[in-house]
Formats: structure tokens, sequence, C-alpha cells
């Protein structure tokens, strides 16, 4: 028999903004503990919470992005538990009116293009950071209090590689409207995973199984295996599939049951009676539409008729935002668009990995970047210069044409000069150039180098060759 | 909180899982008495004909207090710390807890 797999997954976002969700304390993940805290998110007596509108406006872009419909009326309700992380003994939440409701994500190529549907978005604020030691649990507060939002997607998903496409595409999007960073090693997205196994011939979803809190794509992907193999065993020996929380443990790369359904939490929701409502008119939303980035798919398909670029290109550099604002600010300085690419894709790209640094860091800039391809365009330098010259405006910034010009990098198309060290190539090895009339083709390209060479690598190598080819031919 | 005779019944026995309350069972009794009576007392709503009317959620016809993306001072660590019954390396310091 064969069975099939469901997959929901409900993703937490911490979105980038410069305070809390309901008071002004500052957000940083690199302050010593408890030291961006006050009365309100540490849950003192009397303190009142208050919105930050910023969250509000993340939450709705994000919303506009992922195809939601935005809810006019939307309000905050308390979800009662206790547990250390949480000051209030409640985390203030959005339980039966969120802002954002339905919307998608597109996975899959080509013709297999399928959609993951999100059944809503809701806004919270994130729980304290719990670090566990031998004998206590010590809790830093900064964390709490962090607007979070949770995509809460359909059961649409069928395999862990669903789930990674669906969570990849995801967060290019939440990155691309500059939501959240999403920066995975900081707990900036994760990601409490449903999943259930059925047979083929059933139409009703199976038990479904809820692993918490799982920060890393590779992680889900590998709790998501070995938990479909567990429910599908237990499924194939005839037994049923308990409803519980499982934990997943990355050591052992087991799940392991945490709570069953019995013990499930009651969490008492009801409205929370220290927040007004939220209520968005036609003008807010329309506004903030209009504040939206390109969404990554379509500007993919832009690059691809506007520079006619081909279809990997497109993908590389609309990987990342600012790649592609990069390469589109370099063209718009008159560069040649599949060369800007090329050398993005191949050079850029290596140093970028390879020094660790950021795009929006470095001194490369479109201006010097689009002189340097002219140069190269024009054929005023050689590619092996360009490329020197390419690492060094990348470390160190500076005009192209002013340090060819001030160096002499130019290349030699100076046919005078380059006659007189080919004569004296071919000169002065005869058995090559009678190797390179015998027929040996690399013969030549031996004789191309010492003309470089002799030029100091300044020499138009295609320049060289030919004139190389007349003088062994006699002319 | 209805049960099946109808009347109002609230479960304190749960309500105590649930609020972390440790109570004997003389107290649980005591409570049992007293929130019942209070829900029967609120019960008295439904005997009203409430049809077509909204409940109501907020005092005032008032929505969007909100407030800027603005840093605000809070408290100092000091100040956070005095409160804690320990701390350990600047952190709240809690008997292990492992959910």
């Amino acid at each position: 028999m064969k069975y099939l797999v469901s997959i929901g997954l409900e993703t937490h976002v911490q979105l980038k903004t410069r305070t809390k969700m309901f008071c002004g304390c500052l957000l940083s993940t690199d302050c010593p503990p408890n030291t961006n805290v006050c009365p309100v998110c540490m849950g003192l007596p009397g303190a009142l919470p208050l919105m930050n509108k910023e969250a509000i406006r993340k939450t709705v872009m994000s919303g506009l992005m992922l195809g939601c419909s935005i809810n006019k009326y939307s309000r905050f309700d308390r979800k009662n538990y206790f547990y250390p992380d949480m000051v209030k003994n409640y985390q203030i939440s959005q339980n039966t009116d969120p802002l954002c409701i339905g919307g998608g994500v597109d996975i899959g190529k080509g013709e297999n293009i399928r959609r993951v549907r999100i059944n809503h978005i809701h806004l919270e604020e994130d729980a304290a950071k719990i670090n566990h030691y031998d004998r206590h649990s010590g809790i830093d507060y900064n964390r709490c209090g962090t607007p979070l939002m949770e995509i809460v997607s359909e059961p649409d998903m069928h395999s862990s590689s669903d789930a990674m496409e669906y969570l990849t595409a995801l967060r290019q999007i939440l990155v691309y409207a500059g939501v959240s960073d999403c920066n995975l090693e900081d707990g900036n997205m994760r990601s409490d995973v449903n999943v259930s196994v059925r047979p083929e011939t059933s139409d009703r979803l199976g038990t479904k199984v809820e692993i918490k809190n799982m920060n890393t794509f590779k992680g889900i992907c590998a709790a998501l295996e070995f938990e479909i193999d567990r429910q599908t065993a237990i499924l194939k020996s005839g037994g049923s599939v308990v409803q519980e929380t499982r934990r997943w443990d990355g050591e052992c790369g087991e799940t392991f049951s945490m709570r069953t359904k019995e013990n499930a939490h009651d969490y008492r929701y009801f409205p929370e009676p220290d927040l007004l409502p939220v209520m968005l008119d036609d003008g807010t939303i329309e506004q903030w539409r209009s504040e939206l980035p390109e969404l990554p798919g379509k500007k993919r398909e832009r690059f691809k008729t506007q520079y006619s670029l081909p279809e990997y290109d497109a993908g590389v550099l609309c990987a990342q935002l600012p790649v592609a604002a990069f390469f589109e600010q370099t063209v718009q300085r008159g560069a040649a668009p599949k060369s800007v690419s090329n050398w993005i894709m191949t050079d850029l790209l290596r140093l970028l990995g390879q020094t660790g640094r950021d795009i929006s860091d470095i001194p490369l800039t479109p201006d010097s970047f689009a002189s340097l391809l002219k140069l190269v365009d024009s054929k005023s330098i050689n590619t092996p210069t360009a490329k020197e010259l390419f690492e060094e405006l990348f470390e160190k910034g500076g005009e192209p044409e002013a340090i060819v010009k001030e160096r002499g990098l130019g290349q030699v198309s100076d046919t005078g000069a380059i006659e007189e060290f080919a004569a004296r190539v071919v000169a002065e090895n005869p058995k090559v150039a009678a190797d390179y009339v015998g027929g040996k083709a690399p013969a030549l390209q031996y004789l191309v180098g010492q003309v470089m060479k002799l030029s100091r690598g300044k020499a138009n190598p295609q320049m060289a060759a030919e004139i190389i080819k007349r003088k062994i031919a006699g002319e | 909180m209805d049960n099946e005779n109808g009347t109002v019944h609230m479960d304190v026995e749960r309500i105590c899982e649930l609020a972390h309350f440790d109570m004997t069972s003389e107290e649980m009794s005591e409570y049992q008495d007293q929130l019942d009576r209070i829900l029967e007392y609120v019960e008295m709503l439904r005997q009203l004909d409430l049809d077509g009317i909204e409940p109501t959620m907020y005092g005032q016809p008032v929505a969007n207090n909100f407030r800027e993306d603005i840093v605000v001072p809070g408290l100092t660590h000091d100040e956070v710390i005095r409160n804690a019954p320990d701390q350990a390396n600047g952190e709240i310091k809690v008997p292990k807890v492992v959910e």
C-alpha cells in the first residue's frame, strides 16, 4: 500500500523593527542579558502595552507580498500559559481576528509550480530566551516582547523537499520585503512542523504529530524524514499514530514524545483588555502596498525579458535583493547586461564568499564596476589585467580609468610594438614556429605567451596571435 | 462550563491545574461553591433576548492606539535583577525547567 504525507508549517518570524511589540525597548541580539527590558515586557503590575505601528505595517506588508487579504478589523487576545519565558503568564497574540487571511507561496518549477496555501498570518510577542545549565535554568528577557509574526500554512506540502522549497521561498520573499532578516542562527525564523501520513485510499488526513520550535532548515528536513518513516512504519504494522507533540533531538536524529493530546495546552484565550483593536482603511493599506518591492519571481521574469539573460543568470542574480540591485545599477551606467552578469556570478560572488563580506559594504561601486567593463569592452585592457584590477577595486575601491593610466596598464593594441615583439619571438623560436606550421596548434599559444611576456602582459592577445601567424607565413 | 443537567459548574480542579495552584480538597470545595455562585449570577444574562446584539469587547469605540518605533530607555540591569529571587551571569536564575 502507498501512503500520502501531509505537512503544514507554523513559521514564526521576528520582525525587523527597532523596538519591541508593546514597549520602546531596543531590539538587539548582542546586548548583555536583561538589559533591554522595562516594566511592560517584565510584566510588572500596572504596566500597559502600546502597539508598535511599524510591526503592524511590516505584518501587513508581508501579507500583501504573500497574496493575503488584509483584515480591516483585527485585534489581540491573551493566550494564557505558565512558563518562565513569559513573565505575565500570558502571551499577547491574535486568535480570532488576525491581520492577514489566505494567500500562499508557490513552489516547484515550470509546469510543476504548485501553491502552498497560507491559512492566516497573526502578530504576537516573542517569549524570553531560556538557557539550560546542569543545575538551573537562566532567563534573559531581552527577547521577550519582540514582534513575532506567525505564518500558518495549510497542510499542502507532501515531502520534506516541498517543505524546504516552501521555507526557502518564504524566507526570500520576507527578506526582499525588508520585514525580517530571517537569520536562522539568530532564531529569526523558527517553525513548528505538523506532519501526518495516511493510506493513499483514504481521503481524510491522518493523525497529526507536531514537532515544536525548529530553527534550522536542515533540522526540519531531517525531523520530517524521521517522522514520515516512523508514522509509515506504524501504519504498515497495523497500528495507529498517537496525536502528540514531539521534540526533535538533532544529536540522536530522532523525535521523542513530549506531550499527548490528553495533556494538550488549554490556553483559555480571551480578548486582550489592555489594547484597542486595529482598524485599517483602504488608504493605509494601499499606501503600504505602494511601498512593496517586486516579488523575487516577478524580478526573475523581468531580468530574463528586459536584459535578455538566461534563466540561470536571472535565478542567481535575483536570489538576493542587494545583488540584483547591484546588477541593475551597473547596467544603468551603460555596461552590457550579460557581461555584468558573468562578472557578478563568477568573480564578485566568489570574492564575497571568500571574504565573508556583504555586498552593501564593499568599496567596489556600480560606477567603478561599469567603467572597468567599459575598458574591457573597448579592449583598452585585456582580461587578465581586468581580473586583477577587479580584485583591487573590490578590496580598495578606486577609479579604473585613472588606475590604468597611472600604472600604464593599458593594453597595447599598437600594431607597431606588437609587430616588433612578434618578429623577435618568431626569430628566436624557429623550432616552435616550425611545429605550428607542421600542424601543432598549441605551439601558437606558446608564441603568444612570449609576446605577452615581452609586452609585460599588456599586448592584446588576439592581435598578437594574428601578427605571429603572418610572420610565420613570411608576410 | 455547563454540565449535563443544565446548571453551571466550574471544574475547579482543572482550573487549579492550569493556574498551577496547589489546593487542598477542602479549599477546592469552598471555591467550587463560590465560583459556581458567580457563574450562576452571570447566567442571568442568558435570560435576556440578545438577538442581533454584537458582543462588546471594548468600552469605547476607539481603535489604533499606536506608538512609533522609537527606542525608550527601560529599567537598568540592577533594577531588573533586584526583583529576581536569584541571578547568575546576568540571567534570572530559576529551577531547571524543561519542556
